[in-house]
């Protein structure tokens, strides 16, 4: 049949195509079959690991920040439980609604909810932003139980640092706040990059920020593709950081800083053998806690504009001429260039050099003056006419062996060097020949001269102890550790000079007749008080003021007017205290600054811990109580 | 030479049922079964909601094969050029009258099953080259005029298709109507020719596609491109798979897809899902299945010995084999991503139904193979 054999013929050519179709099947089958051996048997454990990594998440968990506490255990700077609300936006469908209904239980501010649509935009989807912090218990419980009609939001629990003395200590401690890019590219630490940690921004919580901070820990966590928890997997608990512990008093601090309310002034107490600072106030301050959640425009304005300078750390940070505090430190150059002590110049009032006349603070003179006189009256003209002979090198040496422009790095940030000017010095800044001039107003702690009320106390506390180069410590220990110093070389001052020096700064303060501030004497029977007052001029003289009559301080404005200085040290039989205060243009240091000092020691006599046990011992019960 | 078309002996209903190969309707159960297991896995153990859907439309569709299959492949063969036309009416309403905005695929919902004509299109045009070759002589099959009617009955449907645009269905089609033509005896030059026009046309191509599709392509030739973009399909796909190992992570412990990092787990990336699951031992059981299913459709290919039913058998068999390789070298990242899903195994109802009622033909084609046609001189009839 043709038909038929037609049939055959195309069957044929059918039969052998698919026979080939089947082939390129096969074959096709068999590209699978290779492609799934080579991702699921050669690629597994590359394709594990990407699997893994997809779905475990590894959270850090921050550590709780490290207390600080004063000497005694007192908690200066804490942590505690905040209670917020924080929304992962990729979670939340519509954030606005969500706010709303959220507002019903918690007031959301215009500024709040401003601040929280913007990082919205801003943020990615998985950042969380804080919408509401310090929640109370209850309103936190009734979040929760309204999470899930709530899309997005998310209890939380943090810890936020909290300062219990506020102003008090703001100087010294400091406060936390938010990561700066700049922080982050210094540090490494992967803590730094979540959201809401907070780091040292100043005084210690900075300057020992690493041991505060802790260790993170961290926690695995498997999670779905929209970053949803699933379970945790395996945690490993962080480190809180370590605890400080201040050499700080806080009553004594408290006291301090409530004794200079209404000033712009700075106090440091020193323990005058190992350097402990017991209290070091600068006043005014601002409140740590409100850095901590950041500050409005118009608070930090008016932080930053105020002529009393809140935010600058005066105690280490302000830079000051020492006036006649300084005079303790040229007396004692003078000795070592070879000026004999009992020496006496003859003070009129006034000294001549050249067409210049330098005056007296005592208009009318102070008669003959021998090295103790001359620091008992702080007579000026004494302090002229050695300044003179033993020169200004002479003199910046001594400051320099008294701790003056050292930079003391203690653990605060922020300490200024100060000026010790010399004849290399000027010639450096100012390329300009050091003047004779300029010697004499060094030898009154005026002129170039700056230094801060960290640089007297440790000044005050070198004459007190006889000469050992003690230097400033704050921290006592950190975990545990105490921090010890490193000592520095001994400055090998003379005993007969410090002893001069210290008989005339006794006499600044016991000599009925003279002393400077004999008025601001201790009143503990038994116990003396050794010091010397200062008076800085923050403005020139000029010589028709001369004759009409100098200016009285409370007629000038108070930009105007000099800077109130003061150190001292006691018990003078044995040592233990230093003290050294500014206030600005305060007045006479004699009047102004002596007393407040005088008040301060005597807290801190009374709150010796040394004598606190003397008194409970019924060896010594005559002495009494200081009040 | 008879002028009856018909020869040989009418079949009984009961023969036809001792005949049907129920051998191979467990195959296509054993696949389903596959299907059922990983759609009940991703609702994390759980028959709500895909897996008893599909149960049910499975069931169906078993109903619809075994319907299609008794009916003699002569009444089908009669049909062929009427549903191709209507197939072909319903693409031009879809695609002319049809509102872009209400889902321009969208024909019928049958509850179950939503009727697409592309779907219908699939089976129309399987049968109409059938038909239309059955009537050729192995002489006639490479005259320029006999090739141009069927590169019409092609062409025209993928046109409509490529409109809508259904990129997967297009390439199934006309993948499925070249596989037809090369087994009808068609001179490999115009095959050759037709390979030289598609390669010159690429770039025309490539300029009518759409953006997405376009992307499509820079994401397969490079899924890291845009990892959590256009790449993330691909890239999580292999990861899953990769990850699955010899043996897989455990039924209804796969971590990519049961923490959603795979997307479109339940059609699509079905295959993906099941490589993590139950491994390569899962997934090469599964292709081994696809295989027999094809070996059987090439099996009654040849056992036919009316030529309308060959053709049909290798219809069905090269659209399964297009489905099925199309979308397991989609998910392991060899081709680019184009909406394909794993026949019998990926959740849908449109293509399981299409798929099923093409199984019936097969099945009538065996049931009937020893059924004679003469080759009629008839091009509509």
């Amino acid at each position: 049949m043709a038909a038929k054999g037609r049939d055959s013929s195309r069957y044929q050519v059918f039969s052998r195509r698919t026979i080939l179709l089947g082939g390129v099947q096969f074959a096709a089958f068999g590209v699978l079959g290779a492609r799934m051996y080579d991702l699921q048997i050669l690629n597994r454990d590359q394709y594990k690991m990407l699997a893994d990594e997809n779905r475990i998440n590894v959270r850090l968990l921050p550590p709780l920040r490290g207390q600080v506490t004063d000497r005694f255990g007192t908690v200066v700077a804490g942590n505690h439980q905040n209670y917020r609300i924080v929304l992962m936006p990729e979670q939340a469908h519509e954030v606005e609604k969500t706010l709303d209904l959220l507002s019903r239980i918690v007031e959301i501010s215009d500024k709040d909810r401003r601040r929280i649509l913007r990082d919205v935009d801003r943020n990615p989807g998985f950042m969380p932003i804080t919408v509401a912090e310090n929640l109370s218990w209850d309103q936190f419980a009734e979040v929760n139980i309204n999470e899930p009609d709530l899309p997005g939001l998310q209890p939380d629990v943090g810890d936020s640092r909290v300062y219990p003395f506020g102003p008090e200590l703001a100087h010294v401690i400091g406060y936390v706040g938010s990561v700066a890019d700049a922080e982050i590219a210094k540090d490494d630490d992967p803590l730094l990059k979540l959201p809401d940690f907070k780091v040292g921004k100043n005084g210690v919580e900075r300057g020992f920020d690493k041991e505060l901070r802790g260790k993170a820990g961290t926690s695995q966590v498997e999670v779905n593709a929209y970053g949803r928890v699933i379970r945790e997997l395996q945690t490993d608990l962080p480190r809180q950081g370590d605890e400080t512990v201040l050499t700080l008093d806080m009553e004594i601090q408290r006291f301090v800083w409530n004794r200079l309310q209404g000033q712009s002034a700075s106090v440091v107490v020193m323990d005058v053998h190992n350097g402990d600072i017991v209290a070091m106030a600068s006043c005014p301050a601002y409140d740590p806690n409100a850095f901590i959640t950041g500050l409005s425009h118009a608070e930090w304005n008016s932080l930053v504009e105020d002529d009393y300078h809140p935010l600058i750390n005066k105690s280490i940070g302000g830079l000051y001429p020492p006036g006649s505090t300084f005079k303790p430190v040229v007396a004692m150059a003078a000795i070592e260039a070879g000026i004999d002590p009992t020496a006496r110049v003859f003070c009129s009032g006034k000294y001549q050099l050249g067409d210049a006349t330098f005056h007296c603070w005592q208009k009318h003179g102070h008669g003959p003056m021998d090295m103790h006189d001359g620091l008992k009256h702080s007579c000026d003209v004494y302090f002229y006419d050695v300044a003179r002979r033993i020169g200004i090198d002479a003199i910046a040496a001594m400051a320099r062996r008294f701790g003056f422009g050292e930079t003391y790095d203690f653990g605060v940030p922020g300490a200024k060097a100060g000026v010790v000017p010399s004849i290399e010095w000027k010639k450096k800044t100012y390329k300009a020949k050091w003047l004779t001039g300029e010697t004499l107003n060094a030898g009154i702690g005026q002129g170039y001269m700056l230094t801060t009320p960290l640089h007297l106390v440790v000044a005050a506390a070198r004459i007190a102890n006889g000469g050992r180069p003690v230097v400033p410590r704050i921290v006592r220990s950190i975990g545990g550790r105490i921090l010890v110093p490193d000592p520095l070389d001994d400055p090998g001052f003379r005993p007969e000079a410090l002893a001069i020096v210290q008989g005339g700064m006794y006499s600044v303060m016991n000599d009925r007749i003279g002393g400077t501030a004999y008025k601001a004497r201790l009143r503990i029977p038994g116990v003396e008080m050794a010091g010397k007052t200062g008076t800085a001029q923050v403005r020139r003289i000029s010589k028709a003021e001369r004759v009409t009559g100098v200016i009285k301080n409370d007629r000038l404005e108070w930009r105007q007017r000099d800077h109130a200085l003061f150190i001292c040290y006691a018990p003078v039989a044995a040592p233990r205290y230093a003290i050294s205060i500014i206030i600005e243009h305060g007045g006479s240091g004699a009047g102004v600054a002596a007393p407040v000092a005088r008040d301060i020691m005597e807290e801190v006599l009374k709150r010796d811990p040394s004598r606190l046990e003397a008194y409970a011992t019924p060896v010594k019960p005559g002495s009494g109580e200081a009040t | 030479m008879s002028l009856m078309p018909m020869t040989g002996r009418p079949m009984r209903l009961r023969d036809k049922f001792f005949e049907f190969n129920w051998g191979f309707l467990f195959l296509l159960t054993s696949i389903a079964c596959f299907g059922f297991a990983m759609l009940y896995s991703v609702a994390d153990g759980g028959f709500a909601p895909w897996a008893i859907k599909q149960m049910i439309r499975y069931g169906i569709g078993v109903g619809v094969m075994i319907a299609v299959a008794m009916i003699d492949i002569r009444i089908w063969m009669r049909l062929s050029y009427p549903i191709y036309a209507i197939a072909f009416v319903m693409l031009v309403a879809v695609d002319v009258v049809g509102f872009k905005g209400m889902g321009a695929q969208r024909w019928l919902n049958l509850g179950l099953f939503q009727l697409q004509p592309s779907e219908v299109m699939k089976i129309a045009l399987i049968m109409a080259l059938a038909r239309y070759y059955h009537g050729l002589t192995l002489e006639q099959v490479s005259r320029p005029l006999y090739v141009l009617i069927p590169a019409l009955i092609i062409l025209l449907p993928v046109g409509l298709v490529v409109a809508q645009p259904d990129l997967g269905t297009a390439i199934l089609l006309s993948a499925a109507g070249g596989a037809l033509m090369m087994t009808a005896g068609l001179a490999w030059r115009y095959f050759i020719a037709a390979g030289a026009m598609g390669l010159a046309a690429i770039p025309v191509g490539w300029e009518l596609l759409h953006d997405y599709q376009r992307q499509r392509v820079f994401t397969f030739l490079d899924p890291t491109r845009d990892p959590l973009g256009a790449g993330y399909h691909i890239l999580q796909s292999k990861i899953a798979l990769g990850s699955g190992g010899l043996a897989g992570k455990g039924f209804m412990e796969g971590t990519q897809a049961h923490l959603n990092f795979l997307p479109e787990k339940h059609t699509d990336f079905i295959f993906t899902m099941l490589g993590e699951e139950l491994g390569l031992f899962g997934g090469i059981t599964l292709l081994a299945l696809y295989f027999m299913a094809l070996m059987f459709a090439l099996h009654v290919a040849r056992q036919c010995r009316n030529h309308y039913g060959r053709l049909i058998a290798i219809g069905v068999c090269a659209a399964l084999f297009l489905y099925v390789f199309i979308n397991c070298a989609m998910v392991m990242g060899l081709l680019p991503v184009v909406g394909v899903p794993l026949p019998l195994v990926s959740y849908g109802g449109t293509a399981m139904l299409s798929l099923m009622f093409a199984f019936g033909l097969l099945m009538s084609a065996y049931i009937h193979r020893n059924v004679e046609i003469p080759r009629t001189p008839s091009l509509l009839w």
